[in-house]
Protein backbone atom coordinates (compact mmCIF):
# COMPACT_ATOMS: atom_id res chain seq x y z
CA UNK A 1 0.00 0.00 0.00
CA UNK A 2 1.47 3.12 -1.39
CA UNK A 3 2.19 6.02 1.69
CA UNK A 4 0.92 9.36 1.09
CA UNK A 5 2.31 12.02 3.01
CA UNK A 6 -0.04 14.27 4.93
CA UNK A 7 0.93 18.02 3.99
CA UNK A 8 -0.88 19.88 6.40
CA UNK A 9 -4.67 19.66 7.47
CA UNK A 10 -6.95 22.32 5.59
CA UNK A 11 -10.31 22.83 4.29
CA UNK A 12 -11.44 21.95 0.74
CA UNK A 13 -13.38 25.32 0.41
CA UNK A 14 -10.08 26.77 1.14
CA UNK A 15 -8.89 25.54 -1.86
CA UNK A 16 -11.48 26.80 -3.61
CA UNK A 17 -11.03 30.24 -2.74
CA UNK A 18 -7.16 29.45 -3.41
CA UNK A 19 -8.07 28.71 -6.97
CA UNK A 20 -10.26 31.24 -7.93
CA UNK A 21 -8.06 33.98 -6.65
CA UNK A 22 -5.14 32.01 -9.40
CA UNK A 23 -7.86 32.12 -12.01
CA UNK A 24 -8.89 35.85 -11.55
CA UNK A 25 -5.74 36.42 -11.47
CA UNK A 26 -4.87 34.37 -14.85
CA UNK A 27 -7.90 35.19 -16.72
CA UNK A 28 -9.72 38.86 -16.78
CA UNK A 29 -13.10 37.37 -17.66
CA UNK A 30 -13.70 35.66 -14.12
CA UNK A 31 -16.35 36.90 -12.35
CA UNK A 32 -17.45 35.84 -8.94
CA UNK A 33 -21.19 36.04 -7.36
CA UNK A 34 -21.60 35.12 -3.74
CA UNK A 35 -25.20 34.39 -1.81
CA UNK A 36 -24.35 36.54 1.50
CA UNK A 37 -21.70 33.88 2.20
CA UNK A 38 -18.52 35.30 1.17
CA UNK A 39 -17.05 34.02 4.06
CA UNK A 40 -18.24 30.82 4.53
CA UNK A 41 -17.38 29.82 0.87
CA UNK A 42 -13.93 31.30 0.36
CA UNK A 43 -14.44 33.90 -1.71
CA UNK A 44 -13.27 36.83 0.45
CA UNK A 45 -9.96 36.73 -1.14
CA UNK A 46 -10.73 36.89 -4.70
CA UNK A 47 -13.29 39.79 -3.63
CA UNK A 48 -10.58 41.80 -2.23
CA UNK A 49 -8.24 41.36 -4.71
CA UNK A 50 -11.07 41.96 -7.34
CA UNK A 51 -13.49 43.90 -6.06
CA UNK A 52 -15.16 45.29 -9.63
CA UNK A 53 -15.95 41.51 -10.55
CA UNK A 54 -17.47 40.52 -7.54
CA UNK A 55 -20.88 40.66 -6.91
CA UNK A 56 -22.77 40.43 -3.92
CA UNK A 57 -26.46 39.12 -4.77
CA UNK A 58 -27.60 38.99 -1.05
CA UNK A 59 -30.07 35.69 0.00
CA UNK A 60 -30.95 35.57 -3.49
CA UNK A 61 -29.88 32.33 -5.33
CA UNK A 62 -32.50 31.69 -8.17
CA UNK A 63 -31.51 35.04 -9.03
CA UNK A 64 -27.62 34.39 -8.45
CA UNK A 65 -28.24 31.51 -11.46
CA UNK A 66 -29.29 33.82 -13.65
CA UNK A 67 -27.53 36.53 -13.22
CA UNK A 68 -24.28 34.21 -14.17
CA UNK A 69 -26.07 32.92 -17.39
CA UNK A 70 -26.71 36.33 -18.38
CA UNK A 71 -22.90 37.40 -17.42
CA UNK A 72 -21.68 34.15 -19.61
CA UNK A 73 -23.62 35.42 -22.52
CA UNK A 74 -21.30 38.52 -22.37
CA UNK A 75 -18.09 36.40 -22.16
CA UNK A 76 -17.94 36.13 -18.62
CA UNK A 77 -17.00 33.01 -16.37
CA UNK A 78 -18.93 32.88 -13.32
CA UNK A 79 -18.36 31.31 -10.65
CA UNK A 80 -21.40 31.37 -7.90
CA UNK A 81 -20.96 30.52 -4.61
CA UNK A 82 -23.10 29.27 -1.79
CA UNK A 83 -23.97 26.23 0.42
CA UNK A 84 -24.36 22.85 -1.87
CA UNK A 85 -27.85 22.58 -0.88
CA UNK A 86 -28.78 26.62 -1.96
CA UNK A 87 -26.31 25.76 -4.86
CA UNK A 88 -28.25 23.14 -6.43
CA UNK A 89 -31.84 21.73 -4.84
CA UNK A 90 -33.17 25.03 -3.95
CA UNK A 91 -32.13 26.26 -7.61
CA UNK A 92 -32.74 22.95 -9.85
CA UNK A 93 -35.09 24.66 -12.38
CA UNK A 94 -32.94 27.68 -12.67
CA UNK A 95 -29.73 25.46 -12.72
CA UNK A 96 -31.82 23.32 -15.89
CA UNK A 97 -32.79 25.93 -18.11
CA UNK A 98 -30.74 28.94 -17.64
CA UNK A 99 -27.26 27.12 -17.46
CA UNK A 100 -27.59 23.50 -18.19
CA UNK A 101 -30.25 23.38 -21.43
CA UNK A 102 -28.75 27.01 -23.09
CA UNK A 103 -24.84 25.31 -22.35
CA UNK A 104 -23.77 28.38 -20.40
CA UNK A 105 -20.17 28.42 -18.99
CA UNK A 106 -21.55 29.17 -15.68
CA UNK A 107 -19.30 27.34 -12.37
CA UNK A 108 -21.99 26.26 -9.79
CA UNK A 109 -19.20 26.53 -6.57
CA UNK A 110 -20.55 24.98 -3.69
CA UNK A 111 -19.73 24.21 -0.65
CA UNK A 112 -20.68 22.79 3.06
CA UNK A 113 -21.20 19.41 0.76
CA UNK A 114 -22.75 16.23 2.82
CA UNK A 115 -22.56 15.58 6.45
CA UNK A 116 -19.66 16.70 7.45
CA UNK A 117 -21.16 20.00 7.20
CA UNK A 118 -21.44 19.02 10.88
CA UNK A 119 -23.53 20.87 13.46
CA UNK A 120 -26.21 23.36 11.29
CA UNK A 121 -27.85 19.44 10.52
CA UNK A 122 -30.22 17.91 7.93
CA UNK A 123 -31.46 21.04 6.71
CA UNK A 124 -28.11 22.36 5.13
CA UNK A 125 -26.53 18.79 4.82
CA UNK A 126 -27.38 18.03 1.06
CA UNK A 127 -26.56 14.60 0.28
CA UNK A 128 -28.44 14.46 -2.97
CA UNK A 129 -26.66 17.16 -5.25
CA UNK A 130 -24.45 15.12 -7.14
CA UNK A 131 -27.77 13.10 -8.31
CA UNK A 132 -29.28 15.96 -9.22
CA UNK A 133 -26.23 18.14 -10.93
CA UNK A 134 -24.92 14.40 -12.90
CA UNK A 135 -28.63 14.14 -14.55
CA UNK A 136 -28.47 17.32 -16.26
CA UNK A 137 -27.01 17.27 -19.62
CA UNK A 138 -24.17 19.16 -20.41
CA UNK A 139 -23.37 19.57 -16.92
CA UNK A 140 -20.26 18.32 -15.40
CA UNK A 141 -19.70 17.19 -11.47
CA UNK A 142 -16.53 17.43 -10.09
CA UNK A 143 -16.31 16.36 -6.42
CA UNK A 144 -12.16 17.09 -5.30
CA UNK A 145 -10.91 15.23 -2.36
CA UNK A 146 -8.25 18.00 -1.02
CA UNK A 147 -7.21 21.11 -0.23
CA UNK A 148 -4.87 20.48 -3.56
CA UNK A 149 -6.98 18.87 -5.46
CA UNK A 150 -10.12 21.79 -5.09
CA UNK A 151 -7.65 24.12 -5.88
CA UNK A 152 -6.21 23.22 -9.05
CA UNK A 153 -9.64 22.03 -9.69
CA UNK A 154 -11.07 25.28 -9.51
CA UNK A 155 -8.22 26.63 -11.86
CA UNK A 156 -9.25 23.56 -13.94
CA UNK A 157 -12.86 24.58 -14.62
CA UNK A 158 -11.85 28.15 -15.36
CA UNK A 159 -10.18 27.17 -18.80
CA UNK A 160 -13.08 24.75 -19.39
CA UNK A 161 -15.81 25.94 -21.82
CA UNK A 162 -19.14 24.65 -20.29
CA UNK A 163 -21.05 24.42 -17.45
CA UNK A 164 -19.83 22.95 -14.17
CA UNK A 165 -20.87 21.93 -10.39
CA UNK A 166 -17.66 22.00 -8.34
CA UNK A 167 -18.39 20.49 -4.74
CA UNK A 168 -16.40 20.76 -1.54
CA UNK A 169 -16.67 21.14 2.22
CA UNK A 170 -16.56 22.59 5.52
CA UNK A 171 -14.07 20.51 7.28
CA UNK A 172 -10.56 20.37 7.73
CA UNK A 173 -8.80 17.34 6.51
CA UNK A 174 -5.53 15.42 5.35
CA UNK A 175 -4.16 17.77 2.19
CA UNK A 176 -2.15 15.24 0.87
CA UNK A 177 -2.31 15.87 -3.05
CA UNK A 178 0.55 17.42 -5.19
CA UNK A 179 0.22 21.03 -4.81
CA UNK A 180 1.36 21.67 -8.23
CA UNK A 181 -0.89 18.83 -9.47
CA UNK A 182 -2.24 19.18 -12.73
CA UNK A 183 -6.01 18.78 -12.47
CA UNK A 184 -7.41 16.54 -15.84
CA UNK A 185 -11.23 16.96 -15.66
CA UNK A 186 -12.59 13.26 -16.68
CA UNK A 187 -9.36 11.40 -15.70
CA UNK A 188 -9.56 8.98 -13.03
CA UNK A 189 -6.27 9.47 -10.12
CA UNK A 190 -5.09 6.26 -9.37
CA UNK A 191 -4.22 6.20 -5.67
CA UNK A 192 -3.14 2.78 -5.41
CA UNK A 193 -2.32 -0.35 -7.38
CA UNK A 194 -3.84 -3.35 -6.32
CA UNK A 195 -5.63 -6.38 -7.38
CA UNK A 196 -7.55 -8.13 -4.92
CA UNK A 197 -10.87 -5.33 -4.81
CA UNK A 198 -11.58 -1.94 -6.79
CA UNK A 199 -12.19 1.01 -4.34
CA UNK A 200 -13.76 3.68 -5.73
CA UNK A 201 -14.00 7.10 -3.98
CA UNK A 202 -14.35 10.65 -4.23
CA UNK A 203 -14.48 13.70 -1.79
CA UNK A 204 -13.37 13.63 1.79
CA UNK A 205 -14.22 9.51 1.53
CA UNK A 206 -10.97 9.10 -0.55
CA UNK A 207 -8.60 9.74 2.57
CA UNK A 208 -10.41 7.39 4.57
CA UNK A 209 -10.27 4.79 1.63
CA UNK A 210 -6.46 5.36 1.82
CA UNK A 211 -6.95 4.33 5.86
CA UNK A 212 -8.80 1.46 5.08
CA UNK A 213 -6.09 0.37 2.41
CA UNK A 214 -3.47 0.36 4.90
CA UNK A 215 -5.96 -1.77 7.45
CA UNK A 216 -6.47 -4.20 4.68
CA UNK A 217 -2.86 -4.22 3.78
CA UNK A 218 -2.40 -5.87 6.92
CA UNK A 219 -5.13 -8.21 6.49
CA UNK A 220 -3.20 -9.34 3.27
CA UNK A 221 -5.37 -7.96 1.28
CA UNK A 222 -4.40 -5.64 -1.70
CA UNK A 223 -6.99 -2.81 -2.72
CA UNK A 224 -6.41 -0.55 -5.49
CA UNK A 225 -8.08 2.90 -4.57
CA UNK A 226 -9.00 5.16 -7.54
CA UNK A 227 -10.38 8.54 -6.69
CA UNK A 228 -13.55 9.23 -8.94
CA UNK A 229 -13.23 13.22 -8.96
CA UNK A 230 -15.33 13.66 -11.79
CA UNK A 231 -18.04 12.07 -11.19
CA UNK A 232 -19.88 12.80 -15.09
CA UNK A 233 -18.36 12.46 -17.19
CA UNK A 234 -16.93 9.10 -15.46
CA UNK A 235 -13.48 7.97 -16.23
CA UNK A 236 -15.37 5.01 -17.42
CA UNK A 237 -12.08 3.02 -19.12
CA UNK A 238 -10.42 3.46 -15.95
CA UNK A 239 -13.61 1.80 -13.77
CA UNK A 240 -13.76 -0.98 -16.10
CA UNK A 241 -9.79 -1.18 -16.56
CA UNK A 242 -9.82 -2.10 -12.74
CA UNK A 243 -13.15 -4.33 -12.34
CA UNK A 244 -11.41 -6.40 -15.12
CA UNK A 245 -8.30 -7.16 -13.14
CA UNK A 246 -10.42 -7.21 -8.97
CA UNK A 247 -13.90 -8.54 -9.81
CA UNK A 248 -15.99 -6.62 -7.14
CA UNK A 249 -15.61 -3.05 -5.68
CA UNK A 250 -16.43 -0.80 -3.22
CA UNK A 251 -17.58 2.32 -3.40
CA UNK A 252 -17.32 5.48 -1.20
CA UNK A 253 -18.84 9.05 -1.06
CA UNK A 254 -20.40 11.51 1.31
CA UNK A 255 -23.85 11.36 -0.46
CA UNK A 256 -27.68 9.05 -1.02
CA UNK A 257 -26.83 5.80 -2.38
CA UNK A 258 -29.65 6.68 -5.14
CA UNK A 259 -27.38 8.86 -7.76
CA UNK A 260 -24.79 9.22 -6.38
CA UNK A 261 -20.95 7.96 -7.62
CA UNK A 262 -21.64 4.42 -6.64
CA UNK A 263 -24.97 4.13 -8.82
CA UNK A 264 -22.71 5.79 -11.70
CA UNK A 265 -20.78 2.75 -10.83
CA UNK A 266 -23.38 0.39 -10.98
CA UNK A 267 -25.05 1.61 -13.93
CA UNK A 268 -21.84 1.21 -15.82
CA UNK A 269 -20.72 -2.69 -14.82
CA UNK A 270 -24.37 -3.76 -15.12
CA UNK A 271 -23.85 -2.32 -19.27
CA UNK A 272 -20.59 -4.12 -19.07
CA UNK A 273 -19.10 -6.38 -16.73
CA UNK A 274 -21.48 -7.09 -13.49
CA UNK A 275 -19.41 -7.40 -10.66
CA UNK A 276 -20.64 -7.35 -7.17
CA UNK A 277 -20.86 -3.92 -5.96
CA UNK A 278 -20.70 -2.50 -2.17
CA UNK A 279 -21.49 0.99 -2.03
CA UNK A 280 -20.47 3.37 1.64
CA UNK A 281 -23.13 5.98 1.43
CA UNK A 282 -26.19 7.04 2.93
CA UNK A 283 -28.66 4.89 2.99
CA UNK A 284 -31.96 7.39 2.35
CA UNK A 285 -32.13 9.13 5.16
CA UNK A 286 -31.56 12.42 6.16
CA UNK A 287 -28.71 13.57 8.42
CA UNK A 288 -28.30 15.25 12.00
CA UNK A 289 -26.51 17.62 14.06
CA UNK A 290 -23.55 16.47 15.53
CA UNK A 291 -19.04 16.75 15.12
CA UNK A 292 -18.27 15.71 11.25
CA UNK A 293 -16.21 12.82 12.85
CA UNK A 294 -18.95 11.08 14.40
CA UNK A 295 -21.73 11.60 11.57
CA UNK A 296 -19.17 9.49 9.57
CA UNK A 297 -18.96 7.06 12.17
CA UNK A 298 -23.09 7.01 12.97
CA UNK A 299 -24.14 6.84 8.91
CA UNK A 300 -21.47 4.04 8.28
CA UNK A 301 -18.97 6.33 6.22
CA UNK A 302 -16.13 5.80 8.39
CA UNK A 303 -12.88 4.05 7.63
CA UNK A 304 -13.86 1.19 9.24
CA UNK A 305 -17.29 1.07 7.12
CA UNK A 306 -15.13 0.76 4.05
CA UNK A 307 -12.78 -2.38 5.05
CA UNK A 308 -16.14 -4.19 6.43
CA UNK A 309 -17.80 -3.66 2.89
CA UNK A 310 -14.35 -4.51 1.38
CA UNK A 311 -14.49 -7.88 3.36
CA UNK A 312 -17.89 -8.43 1.99
CA UNK A 313 -18.21 -7.30 -1.33
CA UNK A 314 -14.99 -10.13 -1.88
CA UNK A 315 -16.98 -12.74 0.17
CA UNK A 316 -19.63 -12.14 -2.56
CA UNK A 317 -17.07 -12.91 -5.25
CA UNK A 318 -16.07 -15.74 -4.09
CA UNK B 1 -36.14 56.39 -37.68
CA UNK B 2 -38.31 53.87 -39.47
CA UNK B 3 -41.70 55.29 -41.02
CA UNK B 4 -45.06 54.38 -38.27
CA UNK B 5 -47.27 52.95 -41.04
CA UNK B 6 -44.14 50.76 -42.07
CA UNK B 7 -43.58 49.54 -38.51
CA UNK B 8 -47.73 48.81 -38.74
CA UNK B 9 -47.52 46.79 -42.07
CA UNK B 10 -44.39 44.70 -40.81
CA UNK B 11 -46.61 44.27 -37.12
CA UNK B 12 -49.33 42.96 -39.61
CA UNK B 13 -47.69 40.50 -41.23
CA UNK B 14 -45.58 39.23 -38.20
CA UNK B 15 -49.33 38.86 -36.50
CA UNK B 16 -50.29 36.61 -39.64
CA UNK B 17 -47.02 34.50 -39.13
CA UNK B 18 -48.25 33.89 -35.58
CA UNK B 19 -51.58 32.66 -36.59
CA UNK B 20 -50.54 30.92 -39.78
CA UNK B 21 -47.27 29.33 -37.12
CA UNK B 22 -49.90 28.17 -34.24
CA UNK B 23 -52.47 26.83 -36.43
CA UNK B 24 -49.97 24.82 -38.41
CA UNK B 25 -48.78 23.24 -35.57
CA UNK B 26 -51.99 22.92 -33.78
CA UNK B 27 -50.37 24.22 -30.53
CA UNK B 28 -48.63 27.86 -29.04
CA UNK B 29 -50.04 30.84 -27.36
CA UNK B 30 -51.31 33.44 -30.13
CA UNK B 31 -52.82 35.58 -27.88
CA UNK B 32 -49.68 37.04 -25.74
CA UNK B 33 -47.74 36.85 -29.12
CA UNK B 34 -50.72 38.88 -30.82
CA UNK B 35 -50.79 40.99 -28.39
CA UNK B 36 -46.93 41.99 -28.14
CA UNK B 37 -46.51 42.25 -32.16
CA UNK B 38 -46.59 45.88 -32.30
CA UNK B 39 -43.66 46.37 -29.76
CA UNK B 40 -41.35 43.52 -30.71
CA UNK B 41 -42.15 44.49 -34.22
CA UNK B 42 -40.72 47.72 -33.52
CA UNK B 43 -37.70 46.84 -31.02
CA UNK B 44 -36.25 45.06 -33.93
CA UNK B 45 -37.07 47.24 -36.83
CA UNK B 46 -36.35 50.52 -34.96
CA UNK B 47 -35.56 51.02 -31.64
CA UNK B 48 -32.41 48.50 -31.10
CA UNK B 49 -29.22 48.32 -32.85
CA UNK B 50 -28.67 45.36 -33.49
CA UNK B 51 -26.90 42.87 -36.46
CA UNK B 52 -28.46 39.48 -37.65
CA UNK B 53 -25.66 38.30 -38.15
CA UNK B 54 -25.61 36.59 -35.09
CA UNK B 55 -23.24 36.30 -32.25
CA UNK B 56 -24.18 34.85 -29.31
CA UNK B 57 -22.19 37.32 -27.44
CA UNK B 58 -23.80 40.55 -28.71
CA UNK B 59 -20.50 42.87 -27.88
CA UNK B 60 -21.67 46.40 -29.34
CA UNK B 61 -24.88 45.33 -30.34
CA UNK B 62 -28.47 45.97 -28.11
CA UNK B 63 -29.85 42.50 -27.13
CA UNK B 64 -33.21 41.28 -26.47
CA UNK B 65 -34.14 38.46 -23.96
CA UNK B 66 -37.85 37.03 -24.04
CA UNK B 67 -38.62 36.03 -20.41
CA UNK B 68 -42.04 34.82 -20.89
CA UNK B 69 -41.01 32.43 -23.45
CA UNK B 70 -44.58 30.64 -24.08
CA UNK B 71 -44.83 33.45 -26.72
CA UNK B 72 -42.22 32.16 -29.06
CA UNK B 73 -44.44 32.73 -32.08
CA UNK B 74 -43.61 36.44 -31.99
CA UNK B 75 -40.37 36.20 -31.53
CA UNK B 76 -39.47 33.73 -33.99
CA UNK B 77 -41.96 35.92 -36.48
CA UNK B 78 -39.68 38.66 -35.93
CA UNK B 79 -36.09 37.33 -35.95
CA UNK B 80 -37.01 35.67 -39.15
CA UNK B 81 -38.42 38.77 -40.58
CA UNK B 82 -35.58 40.81 -39.67
CA UNK B 83 -33.07 38.45 -41.30
CA UNK B 84 -31.76 35.93 -38.14
CA UNK B 85 -32.81 32.87 -40.48
CA UNK B 86 -35.12 32.28 -43.30
CA UNK B 87 -38.86 33.33 -43.17
CA UNK B 88 -40.00 29.86 -44.19
CA UNK B 89 -38.42 28.49 -41.06
CA UNK B 90 -41.30 29.93 -39.89
CA UNK B 91 -43.01 26.51 -41.13
CA UNK B 92 -41.11 24.13 -38.78
CA UNK B 93 -41.98 25.47 -35.79
CA UNK B 94 -42.61 23.33 -32.89
CA UNK B 95 -42.35 20.12 -35.14
CA UNK B 96 -39.55 17.66 -34.86
CA UNK B 97 -36.34 18.39 -35.63
CA UNK B 98 -36.81 22.23 -35.76
CA UNK B 99 -34.73 24.76 -34.48
CA UNK B 100 -37.79 26.35 -33.98
CA UNK B 101 -38.57 24.53 -30.44
CA UNK B 102 -41.88 25.31 -29.05
CA UNK B 103 -40.19 27.71 -26.57
CA UNK B 104 -37.16 29.23 -27.07
CA UNK B 105 -33.63 27.53 -26.74
CA UNK B 106 -30.34 27.30 -27.83
CA UNK B 107 -29.48 24.02 -27.85
CA UNK B 108 -30.47 23.97 -31.70
CA UNK B 109 -28.57 27.48 -32.60
CA UNK B 110 -31.26 29.47 -33.94
CA UNK B 111 -29.54 32.73 -34.21
CA UNK B 112 -31.26 35.47 -32.06
CA UNK B 113 -32.21 33.18 -28.97
CA UNK B 114 -29.32 33.50 -26.51
CA UNK B 115 -31.11 31.76 -23.32
CA UNK B 116 -33.64 28.99 -23.09
CA UNK B 117 -36.81 30.16 -21.31
CA UNK B 118 -40.28 29.06 -20.99
CA UNK B 119 -39.92 27.86 -17.00
CA UNK B 120 -41.49 31.77 -16.14
CA UNK B 121 -39.13 33.75 -13.90
CA UNK B 122 -35.88 33.75 -14.90
CA UNK B 123 -35.43 35.78 -18.04
CA UNK B 124 -34.99 39.09 -16.09
CA UNK B 125 -32.05 37.86 -13.93
CA UNK B 126 -30.45 37.13 -17.05
CA UNK B 127 -31.23 40.27 -18.75
CA UNK B 128 -29.49 42.04 -15.56
CA UNK B 129 -26.55 39.62 -15.70
CA UNK B 130 -26.20 40.59 -19.48
CA UNK B 131 -26.49 44.15 -18.86
CA UNK B 132 -24.15 43.61 -15.92
CA UNK B 133 -21.61 42.19 -19.00
CA UNK B 134 -21.69 44.64 -20.85
CA UNK B 135 -20.91 46.94 -18.30
CA UNK B 136 -17.67 45.11 -17.37
CA UNK B 137 -17.10 45.54 -21.08
CA UNK B 138 -17.66 48.91 -21.46
CA UNK B 139 -19.78 48.56 -24.22
CA UNK B 140 -22.37 51.02 -23.97
CA UNK B 141 -25.37 49.28 -25.82
CA UNK B 142 -28.22 48.21 -24.23
CA UNK B 143 -30.38 45.05 -22.90
CA UNK B 144 -33.87 44.84 -23.50
CA UNK B 145 -36.37 42.30 -21.99
CA UNK B 146 -39.69 41.39 -22.03
CA UNK B 147 -42.20 39.62 -19.07
CA UNK B 148 -45.51 38.68 -18.78
CA UNK B 149 -47.65 40.35 -16.10
CA UNK B 150 -48.50 36.74 -14.38
CA UNK B 151 -44.96 36.20 -14.31
CA UNK B 152 -44.75 38.78 -11.71
CA UNK B 153 -46.16 36.31 -9.78
CA UNK B 154 -42.44 34.25 -9.45
CA UNK B 155 -40.60 34.93 -6.56
CA UNK B 156 -37.11 35.25 -8.66
CA UNK B 157 -38.81 38.35 -10.56
CA UNK B 158 -38.54 40.46 -7.15
CA UNK B 159 -34.76 39.38 -6.43
CA UNK B 160 -33.90 40.31 -9.93
CA UNK B 161 -35.81 43.93 -9.49
CA UNK B 162 -33.81 44.40 -5.89
CA UNK B 163 -30.76 43.71 -7.46
CA UNK B 164 -31.32 45.53 -10.38
CA UNK B 165 -31.79 48.83 -8.76
CA UNK B 166 -29.57 48.36 -5.59
CA UNK B 167 -26.72 47.51 -8.34
CA UNK B 168 -27.71 50.68 -10.65
CA UNK B 169 -28.40 48.38 -13.67
CA UNK B 170 -29.12 51.56 -15.69
CA UNK B 171 -28.32 50.17 -19.15
CA UNK B 172 -31.54 47.92 -19.00
CA UNK B 173 -34.84 48.55 -20.44
CA UNK B 174 -37.89 45.44 -18.99
CA UNK B 175 -40.96 45.68 -20.42
CA UNK B 176 -44.12 43.86 -18.52
CA UNK B 177 -46.27 42.89 -20.77
CA UNK B 178 -49.67 44.38 -19.27
CA UNK B 179 -52.15 42.35 -20.82
CA UNK B 180 -54.17 41.68 -17.39
CA UNK B 181 -55.19 37.85 -18.63
CA UNK B 182 -53.32 34.79 -17.70
CA UNK B 183 -54.23 30.75 -17.90
CA UNK B 184 -56.50 30.78 -15.25
CA UNK B 185 -58.54 33.90 -15.95
CA UNK B 186 -57.91 37.80 -15.28
CA UNK B 187 -54.36 38.65 -13.44
CA UNK B 188 -57.12 40.72 -10.98
CA UNK B 189 -58.94 37.69 -10.18
CA UNK B 190 -56.24 35.59 -9.75
CA UNK B 191 -52.99 38.02 -8.02
CA UNK B 192 -54.21 41.31 -7.90
CA UNK B 193 -51.26 43.80 -8.46
CA UNK B 194 -52.91 46.83 -7.14
CA UNK B 195 -50.70 49.58 -8.13
CA UNK B 196 -48.09 48.04 -10.34
CA UNK B 197 -46.77 51.81 -10.42
CA UNK B 198 -46.35 52.61 -7.06
CA UNK B 199 -44.61 49.08 -6.31
CA UNK B 200 -42.08 49.16 -8.96
CA UNK B 201 -40.79 52.99 -8.22
CA UNK B 202 -41.01 51.69 -5.21
CA UNK B 203 -38.37 49.30 -5.68
CA UNK B 204 -35.72 51.80 -7.56
CA UNK B 205 -36.82 51.47 -11.04
CA UNK B 206 -37.76 54.52 -13.06
CA UNK B 207 -41.18 53.65 -14.31
CA UNK B 208 -42.94 54.16 -18.09
CA UNK B 209 -46.15 53.62 -19.16
CA UNK B 210 -46.78 52.69 -23.05
CA UNK B 211 -49.94 51.73 -25.07
CA UNK B 212 -48.10 48.41 -26.44
CA UNK B 213 -50.27 48.16 -29.64
CA UNK B 214 -50.66 51.77 -30.73
CA UNK B 215 -47.21 52.00 -32.52
CA UNK B 216 -46.84 55.44 -32.40
CA UNK B 217 -46.99 55.50 -28.72
CA UNK B 218 -44.28 52.23 -28.59
CA UNK B 219 -41.81 54.10 -30.89
CA UNK B 220 -42.53 57.54 -28.36
CA UNK B 221 -42.27 55.62 -25.17
CA UNK B 222 -38.78 53.14 -26.16
CA UNK B 223 -37.23 56.29 -27.18
CA UNK B 224 -37.84 57.97 -23.65
CA UNK B 225 -36.85 54.77 -22.27
CA UNK B 226 -33.38 55.04 -23.95
CA UNK B 227 -33.13 58.22 -22.93
CA UNK B 228 -33.84 57.38 -19.45
CA UNK B 229 -30.81 54.91 -19.46
CA UNK B 230 -27.20 55.91 -18.00
CA UNK B 231 -28.51 57.95 -14.95
CA UNK B 232 -28.28 55.47 -12.41
CA UNK B 233 -31.86 53.32 -12.40
CA UNK B 234 -32.88 50.56 -14.67
CA UNK B 235 -35.89 51.54 -16.60
CA UNK B 236 -39.29 49.59 -16.57
CA UNK B 237 -42.13 50.06 -18.51
CA UNK B 238 -45.52 49.09 -18.53
CA UNK B 239 -46.81 48.21 -21.25
CA UNK B 240 -50.61 47.83 -22.16
CA UNK B 241 -51.46 45.38 -24.51
CA UNK B 242 -54.64 43.17 -25.14
CA UNK B 243 -54.04 39.70 -25.18
CA UNK B 244 -55.09 38.73 -28.87
CA UNK B 245 -54.75 42.36 -29.99
CA UNK B 246 -55.57 42.40 -34.48
CA UNK B 247 -57.85 39.12 -34.34
CA UNK B 248 -61.13 40.17 -33.19
CA UNK B 249 -62.31 36.73 -31.75
CA UNK B 250 -59.63 36.50 -29.88
CA UNK B 251 -59.23 40.22 -28.39
CA UNK B 252 -60.21 40.97 -24.78
CA UNK B 253 -60.00 37.00 -22.96
CA UNK B 254 -57.63 34.63 -21.25
CA UNK B 255 -59.71 32.10 -23.45
CA UNK B 256 -56.74 32.55 -26.65
CA UNK B 257 -53.35 32.30 -24.22
CA UNK B 258 -52.61 28.38 -25.28
CA UNK B 259 -55.17 27.72 -27.99
CA UNK B 260 -54.73 27.34 -32.01
CA UNK B 261 -57.19 28.16 -34.01
CA UNK B 262 -58.97 25.85 -36.58
CA UNK B 263 -59.02 26.18 -40.38
CA UNK B 264 -61.98 28.37 -40.50
CA UNK B 265 -60.97 30.70 -37.66
CA UNK B 266 -57.74 30.76 -39.28
CA UNK B 267 -59.21 32.32 -42.21
CA UNK B 268 -61.07 34.37 -40.31
CA UNK B 269 -58.06 36.45 -38.68
CA UNK B 270 -56.16 35.84 -41.82
CA UNK B 271 -58.86 38.39 -43.52
CA UNK B 272 -58.00 41.12 -40.59
CA UNK B 273 -54.78 41.27 -41.44
CA UNK B 274 -53.40 42.21 -44.34
CA UNK B 275 -50.58 40.44 -45.70
CA UNK B 276 -47.80 42.80 -46.55
CA UNK B 277 -43.89 41.65 -46.69
CA UNK B 278 -45.39 37.79 -48.41
CA UNK B 279 -46.76 34.90 -46.43
CA UNK B 280 -43.75 32.39 -45.67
Amino acid sequence: MKHYEIFDKKDTRSGFGAGLLEAGKSNSEVVALCADLTGSVKMDAFKAAFPERFFQVGIAEANMIGLAAGMSIGGKIPFTGTFANFSTGRVFDQIRQSVAYSNKNVKICASHAGLTLGEDGATHQILEDIGLMKMLPNMTVINPCDYNQTKAATMAIAAYNGPVYLRFGRPVVPNFTAPDQKFQIGKAWMVNEGKDVSIFATGHLVWKAIEAGHILAEKGIDAEIINIHTIKPLDETAVLKSVAKTKCVVTAEEHQRHGGLGDSICQLLARNTPAPVEMVAVNDSFGESGVPEDLLKKYKLDTPDIVEAVLKVMSRRG
Amino acid sequence: MAEINELKRTASQVRRDIVRMVHGCKSGHPGGSLGCADFLTALYFDIMKHNPEFKMDGKGEDIFFLSNGHISPVFYSVLARSGYFPVKELATFRQLNSRLQGHPATAEHLPGVRIASGSLGQGVSVAVGAAQAKKLNNDTSLVYALMGDGEMQEGQIWEALMYAAHNKVDNLILTIDFNKQQIDGSTVEIMGFDDITAKISSFGWQVLHMNGNDMADVVKVMNEAKAACGKGKPVFVIMKTEMGQGVDFMMGSHKWHGVAPNDEQLASALKQLDETLGDY
